[in-house]
């Protein structure tokens, strides 16, 4: 087996050089200090400086200005953009069997090296070559049959947040396989709500945080939810009644890219700043619908915090009244899943900025932008 | 015979010249063959390229936080972000572009620093290797402007030239001195070169280990102790082994080269943000550092009595006071000039290892000179007051150099 990237000790523990300063130069600098004009430090320039850490940022450095990553993601040469992933829904391929639906998907696991920031490679594993893996979405009820295929070189399974059999687990023994080997996993979609499927291969920590995860939405069927018909209605995709949101998936995630089981980056899918540097464009007529899952690694809990405005929380959405109403924070352990729904229609038109209200994942890269827009 | 005998060594030379050239031309072939067909590709098992940064100087400034890195990498490096204190900042790089092996750049990013405080900044490689980098108590850096090296030059002299101009005032009190006073002050004397031949050892080996691997600090302090020790030794025998003024100059070149190390570092130090760990230390240094200058102080005496003759005692030229003075006490103020401009670990772990080299000849020669006092005196070199000398001077340094210690 590889081992694909071992910084050693050297290279990541290279810190407090400076500690050590020479004791005897130290000691001389009481006079030289008194040399010193100490009169206080100021950020503002005596002269024109190329960059100040308070002025105003250019627009397209949203409102975190100069504290933020440099750069672009090449996301052609990654296969995946942040934009459009967030309402890439994979429905599989839908047929009848026994009059009953039954969607088929198509998974493969690969190793995948890629630009996780702005020049920053990241030897991941993925599921269908990006991270998150796709999002698979089906109707409650519906017959679900994943034909997943090992081309990593590592083993790996697909555990799905769900109902289904000890077989079809995805754990050592029930699905998980070795490189080039192929299973099928065929299970319900039950119950309806927001979850996350993952793969279940040991040590689950590497896993996770090499890029093997991706959300998994089952939407309630109305005719199962009389008493709350609209409601699963504006849930079910393709009815009007859901066409009229905006919906999005964003899985918040992060990676450890030295290997010394602490988060170097975070995000949500994947890109530090993605959609800081490129807002997500909201209607403000049309309400929005978040489907939020964490899958951080090494941190316990990851959040989300709305600037400007509230919103009700309906926890792993498997119900269809709200968990939470009105809150502008949420947080969620790690696996944990929901959907939040707000609306900007008494909103002035503008930026507004979400992001995790943990400040370290946020500087680490962790925030957006909605472009709220008149329509 | 003649004729035999001229062509042979032509004969011989050529050969010569063949005999060296055969082994050249097998390694330029060797080099060659292994560039080209690359016998090594075997152990290539796909990890990724060894990283490597030093961080040789920081600059904190109006316009944020600045660090002049050095790349020591199997390949050349990106710096692909750059966080201070866990979150991440634009950043420029100067010269842009991957660094080369031994490279340096400058990495800034307006960051607004607090004063007094601590800070980290943390480089993401293009691998997402990371090396971080601690300011410790931020204060501004010096500029190198003509209004500082006026004030640092102050502390150059104070720190260089002052304690010695002290220590020359014991020269009246030395000048008649007894055979036993002149044993206790030159064993002193030894003792005190003991010290810092010791110290400054440690201090450039300390040094060493932060400047980046591919100077090979530690091994460069070595052989530049060394080198200097046996150049020093070889002009200082030219003619027969130095005595008088010459031995006192030699002692002063010492010294001097021990307070440019020391300059060196201080300026570094003082560029680094560590001015502020404490005023008390000024006279403790003070204290420390006219110790050294008594050595120096002492030198137109050993040149007194060095001067040969048993019986006349001669009056070194007052020209002598001056430039000894100068020879052990400027070089502080040059080392805190360059020392606060700042170059890399490496330099000053440099100089101090010249420094230890020149002690040593230092050592070796007042040692000797020792030596030679008590030759056919029939008595044990090793009176009392030479041991007692040695021990008070290696004592009396080691206390004073404890206020200073941190």
């Amino acid at each position: 087996m590889d081992t694909p990237h071992q910084p050693t000790d050297r290279v990541t523990r290279r810190g407090l050089l400076v500690g050590g300063l020479l004791a005897s130069g130290v000691a001389t600098l009481a006079a030289s200090a008194r040399a010193q004009d100490h009169s206080g430090h100021s950020v503002a320039p005596a002269e024109p400086a190329p960059t100040s850490a308070y002025d105003a940022p250019p627009p397209h450095l949203g409102a975190h200005g100069n504290m933020t990553t440099v750069g672009e993601v090449d996301f052609e040469a990654n296969g995946f953009d942040p934009s459009a992933l967030l309402t890439d829904w994979d429905v599989g391929t839908p047929s009848i069997e026994n009059g009953r639906t039954v969607r088929t998907f198509e998974i493969v696991a690969e190793d995948k090296e890629i630009e996780i920031a702005p020049g920053v490679m990241f030897p991941a594993w993925t599921y269908n070559g990006r991270v998150p893996g796709p999002t698979l979405r089906a109707k409650e009820g519906d017959r679900l049959r994943i034909v997943f295929r090992n081309f990593g070189s590592h083993p790996h399974s697909m555990h799905f947040h769900g109902i289904h059999s000890a077989r079809m687990d995805g754990v050592p023994g029930a699905g998980l396989i070795g490189p080039g080997e192929e299973f099928v996993y065929e299970f319900d979609a039950t119950p309806f709500g927001c979850h996350l499927y993952h793969c279940h291969a040991l040590p689950l920590k590497r896993h996770m945080h090499k890029g093997m995860y991706g959300a998994f939405i089952i939407d309630p069927d109305p005719a199962l939810h009389p008493e709350f018909d609209a409601s699963a209605r504006s849930r079910l995709l393709g009815t009007p009644e859901n066409a009229q949101w905006q919906e999005m998936v964003m899985v918040m995630n992060a990676f450890d890219t030295n290997f010394d089981n602490e988060n170097e980056f975070y995000a949500v899918n994947s890109i530090p700043n993605a959609y800081g540097n490129r807002p997500i464009r909201i209607e403000k007529s049309r309400p929005v619908r978040i489907y939020l899952v964490n899958v951080t690694e090494f941190d316990p809990i990851n959040s989300f915090h709305l600037h400007a405005n509230f919103f009700d929380y309906y926890d792993t959405g498997t119900q269809l009244t709200p968990t939470l109403k009105t809150v502008d924070l949420i947080m969620q352990c790690q696996a944990q899943r929901g959907i939040l729904e707000f609306s900007y229609a008494r909103h002035e038109p503008g930026m507004y900025m979400f992001h995790a209200h943990q400040s370290e994942f946020t500087e680490l890269g962790w925030m957006g932008m909605f472009d709220v827009v008149e329509a | 015979m003649s004729d035999t005998v001229v062509p042979a060594p032509r004969h011989s030379t050529w050969r010569l010249v063949a005999w060296i050239a055969l082994p050249l031309l097998v390694l330029a072939a060797a080099i060659a063959w292994i560039v080209a067909a690359d016998p090594l590709r075997g152990f290539n098992n796909g990890a990724p390229p060894v990283e490597a940064i030093t961080f040789e100087r920081t600059v904190l400034d109006d316009s944020g936080i600045s660090v002049l890195i050095r790349a020591g990498g199997s390949e050349p490096m990106t710096i692909a972000q750059v966080q201070v204190d866990d979150a991440y900042w634009q950043f420029t790089t100067d010269p842009a572009g991957p660094l080369q092996r031994g490279a340096t750049a400058w990495i800034s990013v307006p960051y607004p620093w607090v004063l007094g405080e601590a800070h980290r900044v943390n480089l993401v490689t293009n691998t997402g290797a990371t090396f971080e980098h601690e300011v410790a108590v931020a204060v501004p850096t010096p500029v190198a402007t003509p209004g500082m090296l006026l004030p640092q030059a102050i502390v150059g002299l104070i720190v260089g030239v002052l304690p010695v101009a002290i220590g020359l005032m014991f020269y009246p009190a030395l000048r008649n001195a007894s055979r036993g006073v002149m044993d206790f002050v030159l064993a002193l004397t030894i003792g005190l070169l003991a010290f810092l031949l010791v110290d400054m050892t440690f201090e450039a080996l300390e040094l060493a280990v932060e400047s980046a691997a591919l100077f090979q600090g530690q091994a460069m302090v070595i052989l530049a102790a060394l080198a200097t020790f046996l150049i020093l030794m070889g002009i200082g025998r030219r003619s027969g082994t130095p005595a008088g003024l010459a031995l006192a100059f030699y002692i002063a070149l010492g010294i001097g080269l021990h307070n440019f190390g020391e300059g060196l570092a201080i300026g570094a130090a003082f560029a680094a943000g560590s001015a502020g760990l404490g005023t008390f230390l000024g006279l403790g240094f003070a204290i420390h550092n006219v110790t050294e200058g008594i050595i120096v102080g002492l030198l137109p005496g050993y040149a007194s009595i060095g001067i040969a003759a048993p019986i006349v005692k001669a009056r070194p030229p007052l020209w002598s006071f001056v430039a000894l003075t100068l020879v052990a006490g400027a070089p502080a103020v040059f080392g805190m000039w360059l020392g606060s401009l700042s170059y890399g670990p490496q330099w000053s772990a440099l100089a101090l290892g010249i420094g230890a080299g020149a002690i040593a000849q230092v050592i070796v020669e007042v040692t000797a000179y020792l030596l030679r006092q008590h030759r056919g005196t029939g008595k044990a070199w090793l009176s009392p007051p030479i041991v007692t000398g040695f021990l008070a001077g290696v004592a009396f340094m080691y206390v004073t150099a404890a206020v200073v210690k941190i």
